[in-house]
């Protein structure tokens, strides 16, 4: 479809602004431009339209079925969106007077209150903004806790080998060097691996529990104990929360920090790639090197900013994602403390429904039925089989409607497609799930070669993504237009 | 309580039998004892209705101001009715990044549309698609300049002081130190002494234009200082003026950064905002973050996909050149549409009213003994002196819906958009001789 530069029209715009109601000002002539940017003219129906088709192109969670491993996508609450528009929130200036801004400040006291109470944390930051950048915040109270100490020894984080790519580019860009350990047999962390790692160059270990396998590690307590005895400390990576929020906290398994994901576990929206939230949550003895300012609670009962005494700094401007922040907190709200285990109960019932019905279907789960809120399949044997690799199965699941799950990942499963169904899907989504990847097995054994040019059925068929890398086109070039 | 729970509990009930287990509990018997929560110290759920009245009543504990005379990052302007239109379309809204080309054309094409404008806007050849916000934007940009032999940043004190706060964070962490050059007597940054910083060691300037007290910098001086000892300049943009003032790449920068949430993002008390990144072809490969590529498909459709990925987290780890992956996407599509609606005449009368409307305030601040710090030109925003209490002023304005200037640097820093008519800077005007009368 054409894109909004071949659809301008020299002379169509749209009346955004009144004329001039003061005297021009009459800049020097060496401080104006000197060539008028580009930007498409059109009338505000080709505009919409133009969205719109964009639109149909596009899948989210409300067009079908999204089981995209550790991403939780699940149902975006449209109230959520509501209250998250509402004017007294969306229309005040971050720099108004405390006393302007108390319902704001209080949301995000009453927020963090509810996030450090599900994380088993004393305190929270909501000012980063995505997943990744909560780790970075995490790590850096990490450095600062041994830098205050005079431990300057401490550079290495150690990191499973099953994580996500995030946490050894987050350790690097908090000052660390990363140390991966492998997993064992059973997808859990190799204990033995992880006592010879951890030591007097030790600053902290990053974990996801449940990890990218579905699997919660039974020696957790254990795994924070053999990094605290070595000095030590525990960051947790909230990825995959949404398995144990009201069963167990990370506060409770030994974990000294944790980031969650509002955009996962807490219901807002992705918006295609953002803007998420990440706040970071930590016990006591960090608190003080939390980003500032922090919202604090007078005796009063007023809400203001306070800022930490050893704050590593600042990771963002202002206060961090606030509208996001508004979503979340009305989730909490509607869930409240019997429905937030339920949530999570009914996502791992979900995935193990799931991973039951494929495994009956002939499909390979490496570390069998049982799991928490996801589950890797392996699609090695099929490939080894029938040609039909991970990547084949996705394709063709995108004729379906369906988004595929996370491919070739973890890395640790070279074949490997990450399940997570969430909570807010129905048995019979589940079920047609399932008769579409028997489908897909079938077609695997009988038409495999087929299933090479899947998907069929999209606007475009596999792109050339060689190409792309090698001859970088990365904007519009002016004078192809009609 | 509410729930998102499509099954019911006897449907659950009977999931649970199809994969012999007895109780939901028998989900979690991997969980150590140990470890197991009792029921969580939080309030019982709530009805939809509950929770809309609960979230009005925190939002009626906020002052709406009818008049915003207060920029310092984060900027009042009007929003084209489009804007929200398209970007509350749900396909947009619920998608994740789009890693499955096939079935996310729509929001890649738009991404690359993005990308495109900025270009257009900055003058620069490249840009990704976008960083969290203004703030981080620079701190990347500057840490992505360093090589083996340049390790420092500078960076002049007038820029915005979360900026600046970020830049040391991200700094400090990485062992990388930073340089800050003062301003000179006029506001601007000191030129003599930015030349004086800048070194043999130095990988990246940093400047801010309009900087934060709204004085339009010399880059000229900055760019050939910089790159006459071999360093880069990331110069910072208000992305309105642009409509009308000289681009990042008109001036020679080398990196371009802004934050986005003048086109088209509501205040929000501080976001989600837009991190605005773009830079030259040479230095494209050092970028942080999501790109989208043109491309085919087997039968020679055009296609777009992430692409360069060879730079990011989950390809690279520990080597990667930013451990960004969630960005701010909605944000920039925002933006996108922001633009396209508005047009380059758009765009360059937003600015022409910004800039108006500013001068008028300061005439008439004038007249009421409140004088210009500097005679260098600006754009939306100036620092005056105070002549009476600051604190004072700023609550007797509020009294009257007027959120006034932001008291800094021994004086208040002013700011005017578009939506500040000439009636509404006559009638603030008229509450502030009020003040000063008293």
């Amino acid at each position: 479809m054409k894109l909004l530069f071949e659809r301008s029209v020299p002379g169509r715009k749209q009346a955004i602004f009144p004329e001039l109601d003061v005297p021009e000002v009459a800049f020097d002539e060496g401080l104006l431009r000197q060539k008028a940017p580009r930007l498409p003219q059109m009338a505000e129906v080709d505009l919409g339209r133009h969205y719109t088709e964009l639109a149909k192109q596009t899948h989210g969670v409300n067009d079908g079925f999204y089981p995209l491993g550790s991403c939780t996508m699940k149902y975006n609450p449209r109230v959520n969106e509501q209250v998250a528009a509402l004017p007294g929130f969306t229309d005040i200036h971050p720099l108004q007077p405390e006393a302007t801004v108390q319902g704001c400040l209080r949301a995000m006291h009453q927020l963090e209150g509810m996030l450090a109470e599900i994380c088993g944390m004393d305190a929270m930051t909501l000012q980063p903004a995505a997943g990744a950048h909560g780790e970075y915040t995490g790590l850096l109270l990490i450095r600062a806790y041994h830098q205050h100490r005079g431990d300057t020894a401490r550079t290495k984080i150690i990191v499973p080998d099953s994580a996500h790519g995030t946490n050894p580019a987050s350790a690097v860009m908090a000052g660390f060097t990363v140390v991966a350990v492998p997993s064992n047999a059973e997808g859990g962390v190799d204990l033995d691996a992880l006592r010879a790692a951890a030591g007097p160059d030790t600053a902290g270990l990053m974990l996801t529990n449940p990890n990218t396998l579905g699997l919660f590690d039974p020696s957790i307590v254990e795994i924070c104990r053999i990094v605290h005895e070595a000095g030590g400390l525990c960051y947790y990576d909230g990825a995959n929360l949404n398995a144990v929020m009201g069963h167990a906290r990370p506060g409770d398994m030994g974990f000294d920090c944790v980031h969650v994901n509002l955009h996962k576990t807490f219901s807002t929206p992705h918006g295609g790639g953002g803007p998420g939230s990440g706040p970071v949550g930590c016990k006591e003895f960090l608190a003080p090197y939390l980003p500032g300012p922090r919202v604090v609670e007078g005796e009063d009962g007023a809400c203001g900013f306070d800022q930490p005494e050893q704050s590593v700094g600042k990771v963002r401007s202002f206060y961090g994602n606030f509208l996001v922040a508004v979503r979340a907190l009305a989730y909490i709200l509607t869930l409240g403390r019997e429905g937030i285990p339920e949530a999570s109960a009914s996502a791992v019932l979900n995935a193990n429904y799931l991973a039951h019905m494929l495994a009956e279907a002939g499909y390979t789960l490496p570390y069998g039925e049982r799991c928490m809120h996801e589950f890797v399949i392996d699609c090695g044997p099929l490939k080894a089989e029938t040609g039909v690799s991970a990547m084949d199965v996705a394709k063709r699941l995108l004729d379906f409607g369906i988004h595929p799950p996370t491919m070739y990942f973890p890395l640790i499963v070279h074949e490997a497609l990450m399940v997570e169904p969430t909570e807010t899907e129905g048995r019979e989504t589940l079920d047609e799930f399932v008769s579409m990847m028997e489908r897909i097995l079938d077609e695997a054994h009988t038409e495999g070669e087929k299933l090479h040019g899947a998907p069929f059925d999209c606007p475009i068929g596999r792109p050339d993504e060689v190409t792309a890398a090698r001859k970088p086109h990365l904007r519009y070039e002016f004078g192809q237009e009609g | 309580m509410g729930s998102y729970i499509p099954e019911t509990r006897e449907g659950r009930a009977d999931m649970l039998d199809a994969i012999v287990l007895q109780s939901p509990e028998d989900l979690y018997a991997v969980v150590p004892e140990g470890v197991r929560c009792g029921t969580l110290d939080l309030p019982e759920g709530l009805s939809e209705m509950e929770v809309v009245a609960r979230l009005e009543g925190l939002a009626s504990e906020n002052v709406r101001f009818g008049t915003v005379l207060r920029g310092a990052g984060a900027y009042r302007h009007h929003i084209p009715a489009i804007v929200r239109t398209v970007t509350s379309k749900e396909e947009f809204l619920t998608a994740y990044t789009p890693y499955q080309a096939e079935i996310s054309q729509g929001v890649l094409q738009s991404i690359f549309e993005y990308q495109t404008q900025i270009c257009e806007l900055t003058g620069m050849d490249v840009s990704n698609a976008s960083v969290y916000d203004g703030a981080t934007a620079a701190a990347e940009a500057v840490l992505m300049l360093r090589d083996r032999r340049r390790s420092e940043v500078v960076v002049a004190e007038t820029v915005n002081p979360d900026v600046m706060a970020v830049i040391r964070t991200y700094c400090a962490s990485r062992d990388v130190p930073v340089v800050t050059v003062p301003a000179a007597d006029d506001l601007g940054v000191d030129l003599d002494a930015l030349r004086a910083a800048v070194g043999s060691a130095t990988a990246a300037v940093y400047v801010q234009s309009p900087n934060y007290l709204g004085i339009i910098e010399d880059m000229d001086g900055v760019v050939e200082c910089a790159h006459a000892s071999g360093a880069k300049v990331v110069m910072g943009f208000n992305p309105i003026s642009l409509g009308i003032l000289r681009s990042p790449g008109e001036y020679g920068a080398d990196v371009a950064v802004a934050e986005g949430q003048p086109l088209g993002l509501p205040l929000g008390f501080g976001g989600p905002y837009l991190g605005i990144m773009a830079t030259t072809k040479a230095l494209m490969r050092k970028l942080p973050g999501r790109i989208v590529g043109e491309t085919t498909d087997a039968e020679g459709r055009r296609a777009f996909v992430l692409t360069l990925q060879a730079r990011e987290q989950h390809i690279r780890r520990e080597k990667a050149s930013s451990n960004i992956c969630s960005n701010e996407a909605l944000c920039a599509m925002t933006a996108s549409v922001y633009l396209a609606a508005v047009g380059p005449e758009g765009l360059a009368q937003a600015a022409r009213l910004s800039a108006g409307h500013a001068h008028y305030l300061a005439e008439r601040l004038g007249e009421l003994g409140f004088a210009l710090r500097s005679d260098r030109s600006f754009f939306n925003e100036f620092l005056t002196t105070c002549p009476v209490d600051a604190d004072q002023l700023v609550d007797a304005l509020a009294r009257h819906g007027i959120l006034a200037g932001l008291p800094t640097h021994d004086g208040i820093l002013w700011c005017a958009t578009e939506l500040n008519t000439r009636a509404d800077i006559d009638r603030a005007v008229r509450v502030l001789k009020e003040v000063c009368d008293r």
